[in-house]
């Protein structure tokens, strides 16, 4: 299996409080070093919590924020300078919020119309037959062409985010919470179509979701972000069966289940770290059962720690779940 | 564009000034076509004739011209500079806060210093700077006056620029291949056109008024060429021997501006979308009540609501959020109340406490009590004692409810004083003890602080301290973790479950997660489409969820270690509640459809389980609700 996309040491700051002369105040690193691998026609899910670096690091990987260090190769060629367009024919994304990605004042033909007219210069024709066919994939009906975006639900508006990405031809599909604000029944209609489109038109997948289920029914791979960092990688059913990071365990922990109990699995008032004062070692020490001396010390390393599952922690669970 | 005239044509002051201000551009189009004398003509045998003489309906000025003649050409000179002025402004402002708003950083701080300074000046006197440096004329007037407005559309437009630079529409355009020069013209553009026209139907008055000033003063239009401006100012020496020929030019002026400015007010209310979307029409205290029998009481519970109709009127469709809701909730009690967007949940849940907006929500039907006393029509004064002190709410987004520039302090003790007249120092501890019985951490540091410098759950917390504030019997808590993160919901929902425990609360808990509904309710009502469409106990309805929606619903959930796969959706979409099909609502999206479920209503009816369901074929075995 060829590798799609290799993300090698990707790292994201950001200055804080800046000066009109002078260093700024003070620098988020809203990215650490990020190393990541996504094979051809493979869903990588990346899970994370709202300020943990998901969406930073998907904007870098379609050139919409310049990265600070680290390179992004898409079938072993380097993508170094931060320009949508050469990205654009690579690599695509879809938005979380359908609606606002849309603009209010075009209609849905002139927003299809965009990436054939400017990353490809099709001439008209051809144009409109290739919008005909995408549209057909997506299950959209043509008159919807002439329609304004506010005339569309969140699902329907969602559907036209996806034909839009797939008109720019990318065979990387980058979808940061494609159905986070989408009701559960149309939010399997969705996820359905995406898996559909996965296999007809051949694509690779990120998929990024704080919503831990939606992630394990749609993944091969996923990736667990904790405050800017990867804290553990591997098979989806693997990482979902067995977590050994403990912040996979309790991210897992949390979700509420029909028939589990109500419990808070772990104390109430645990917060996030702040990120301008970052603690020293690991960053989950603080609200982990398991920190130790060197978790204050020592920020823990990648590792293999079974068939192809890695993880960041110095004390990395081993029993089963 | 016709929806734009009548949204203009019902204000009608705007409509007045309309139609005078096309009165007046008609003229002074028509000007060199109408049988005028010649306004440069002097005559000084015929000098200060009086208004409706022989041969000059205006009467003549100093030196003997035809006022009606000036008059028509000064007007039509006036405008066309004011005009001018508006739109080479107009452009240029645009232009440059649209550059500045769109690339931010450094430029934007430059462009936006210089336009600063621009505005230090008061704008006469950088005028008369400008006429000075470029020599009196018409034209460099026009260049004074436009230079000296452009600051002010600079900045409007830049903050419209930024807000727009930044949605993900705009981000879209640039994975499609489009130039940043693209992208203004074609994404940015079209956006902010809507506020160049309101900002420009505002200031054209103005600078007509700042043109003949400038005139005024001898350094706009020459002699003996007419405009407002330079006939008042030549007027002026004959003010009080001869006022008509100062009051000719000056009521005009005066008719012109007026016209202009209604003019601009009602094309701004027409095109602020912000306005246009009601926020010019305050909702009154309570929700309007228009309703028919009301439902006696049926048995003694905490809150009851009874046969529960909510309808939106907009012009003239009807929308009906909630068709006929009964629910009850007794102490120490959690109901679920879940559904999808748009299943009148929440809607329901204001209504109990005529907290809808009216206009345009109108309560048309039922009956909500509280400890037997009808709340629905209660006077508002009854009303406002009860919430928040008997039955508080707790919202989705607790950045919203939050009022930014007070600390939580602040607004945890107005809370308290609102029902409960205490002094401060008292309240003060008493909203100190609240926050730790949400456990905030550092409660008395954390109560000095603003709202945007917590955490989500820190500030939901809040949201919630502020709920318990007056003891309430019933907490209505809206989607109240919808917004948080898992581990953070987690917390919460223990919290609320041990405040419901310990305190003997009845909770109705609104959510679209049954995850989050299995954990925390005891009861479960669904709703579709603005009913119920099955109640019961939480144990029964998930193991055997009878409705077909809600088997289908579940189904659609995905769950935490069932590996990768297909999910099951509901085909379709929900009904718009503004055309609800007859009988079940929900039989276009059902597999069990039949003809009988598309006649007439259809009731709810006990089932052996202890739930009720609205449906005529409920499910019956739970294999086949997980079809």
């Amino acid at each position: 299996m060829t590798t799609a996309l290799a993300i090698t040491d990707l790292t994201k700051d950001f200055p804080v409080g800046k000066r009109l002369f002078g260093p700024p105040r003070g620098v988020v690193h809203a990215v650490r070093p990020v190393t990541l691998d996504v094979a051809e026609g493979e869903t990588l899910g990346i899970v994370g919590e709202s300020g943990c670096g998901k969406s930073t690091l998907a904007r870098m990987l379609v050139g919409l924020l310049p990265p600070t260090a680290g390179t992004i190769k898409i079938n072993g060629q380097p993508l170094d300078n931060a320009d949508p367009a050469l990205f654009g024919r690579k690599i695509q994304y879809v938005f979380q919020d359908p609606i606002s990605s849309l603009n209010p004042r075009k209609t849905i033909r002139q927003i299809m119309e965009a990436p054939l007219r400017h990353l490809h210069n099709m001439p008209a024709a051809d144009r409109a037959r290739r919008i005909n066919q995408i549209f057909a994939a997506v299950n959209l009906r043509e008159e919807f062409l002439d329609r304004y975006p506010h005339e569309f639900s969140g699902g329907q508006a969602q559907r036209i985010g996806i034909a839009r990405a797939l008109a720019a031809d990318a065979r990387i599909v980058i979808l940061d919470e494609p159905v986070s604000a989408l009701d559960v029944s149309v939010q399997a209609q969705v996820l359905n179509l995406l898996a559909d489109l996965k296999g007809q038109f051949g694509l690779t997948y990120l998929f990024i979701s704080h919503d831990l289920a939606v992630v394990e029914a749609v993944s091969d791979r996923v990736a667990v972000l904790y405050f800017g960092s990867v804290v553990e990688v591997g098979p989806a059913t693997a990482v979902f069966s067995q977590p050994r990071h403990p912040y996979t365990k309790l991210l897992a922990e949390s979700a509420p289940v029909v028939g589990r109990p109500l419990a808070a699995p772990e104390g109430r008032e645990t917060e996030l770290p702040d990120p301008l004062n970052p603690p020293t070692g690991c960053a989950f020490r603080e609200r982990c059962s398991k920190a130790s001396a060197i978790c204050a010390q020592i920020a823990p390393v990648m590792t293999e720690v079974a068939d192809g599952v890695s993880v960041a922690c110095h004390h990395p669970l081993t029993g089963p779940a | 564009m016709s929806a734009f005239f009548k949204l203009l044509a019902r204000n009608r002051l705007a409509l007045a000034g309309l139609i005078v201000m096309g009165a007046v551009v008609l003229l002074a189009l028509l000007t060199p076509l109408l049988p005028l004398a010649n306004p440069d003509v002097t005559d000084l045998g015929n000098r200060f004739k009086p208004p409706l003489s022989e041969g000059a309906l205006l009467g003549t000025d100093h030196l003997g011209r035809d006022l009606l003649s000036r008059l028509m050409w000064g007007t039509r000179l006036s405008l066309a500079v004011g005009f001018a002025a508006a739109i080479i402004a107009a452009t240029l402002g645009a232009a440059i806060g649209i550059i500045a708003g769109f690339y931010g950083g450094r430029t934007d701080n430059v462009i936006m210093r210089g336009v600063d300074m621009l505005m230090a000046f008061p704008y006469i006197l950088l005028a008369l700077a400008i006429v000075a440096a470029l020599g009196p004329g018409l034209l460099n007037a026009l260049i004074a006056v436009a230079a000296v407005n452009i600051p002010f559309f600079a900045r409007n437009i830049r903050g419209i620029t930024v807000g727009i630079a930044h949605k993900e529409f705009v981000d879209a355009a640039r994975l499609c291949g489009m130039t940043d020069t693209r992208i203004i013209v074609g994404e940015v553009l079209p956006n902010v056109i809507p506020v160049i026209v309101i900002a420009m139907s505002t200031t054209v008055g103005w600078m007509i008024l700042e043109t003949a000033g400038l005139s005024f003063l001898g350094l706009g239009s020459q002699p003996p060429q007419a405009d407002l401006g330079s006939m008042l100012g030549e007027a002026r020496s004959a003010l009080i021997t001869n006022p008509h020929t100062s009051i000719v030019p000056g009521a005009m002026i005066l008719v012109i501006v007026m016209a202009i400015n209604l003019l601009g007010d009602g094309v701004r209310d027409a095109l602020d979308p912000r306005l246009k979307s009601g926020a010019l029409s305050r909702p009154m205290p309570t929700t309007r009540v228009e309703r028919g029998a009301v439902p006696a009481p049926k048995r003694n519970a905490l809150l009851s609501v009874q046969g529960l109709e909510t309808q939106f009127h907009v012009k003239n469709r009807i929308y009906r959020a909630v068709g006929g809701v009964d629910l009850t909730v007794e102490p120490g009690e959690c109901l679920g109340l879940i559904g999808e967007s748009g299943s009148g949940k929440s809607v329901t849940a204001l209504s109990i406490m005529g907290l809808v907006a009216s206009p345009p929500g109108v309560i048309t039907g039922g009956a909500v009590y509280y400890k037997g006393e009808d709340l629905i029509g209660a006077p508002y004064e009854q009303l406002r004692s009860l919430r928040g002190r008997r039955v508080a709410y707790i919202f989705q987004d607790p950045l919203a409810t939050l009022h930014p520039l007070y600390t939580v302090g602040d607004q945890l003790i107005e809370a308290i004083r609102a029902h409960h007249p205490t002094p401060r120092a008292e309240a003060r501890a008493r909203a100190i003890e609240l926050l730790k019985s949400v456990r905030i951490p550092n409660a008395d540091q954390r109560i000095d602080s603003y709202p945007h410098e917590m955490s989500g759950g820190m500030r939901q917390r809040v949201g919630i301290a502020m709920a318990l504030a007056n003891d309430p019997e019933v907490i209505i808590a809206d989607e109240p973790t919808t917004a948080l993160d898992v581990t953070v919901q987690a917390q919460i929902l223990s919290l609320l479950d041990d405040l419901r425990r310990d305190r003997g609360l009845a909770i109705i808990f609104i959510t679209h997660d049954f995850g989050v509904v299995a954990q925390l309710c005891d009861r479960v009502a669904v709703m579709y489409a603005g009913r119920i469409v099955e109640e019961g106990p939480t144990k029964a309805i998930l193991n055997r969820p009878a409705h077909p929606y809600t088997a289908k619903l579940m189904a659609c959930v995905p769950e935490l270690g069932q590996g990768r796969r297909e999910l099951a959706a509901i085909p379709g979409l929900p009904p718009v509640v503004d055309a609800l099909p007859q009988g079940c609502a929900f039989a276009d999206r059902c597999h069990k459809v039949q003809d009988e479920c598309r006649i007439g209503d259809i009731g709810l009816r006990d089932l052996p389980t202890g739930t009720r369901v609205r449906c005529i074929a409920p499910e019956t075995t739970v294999s086949e609700a997980a079809l």
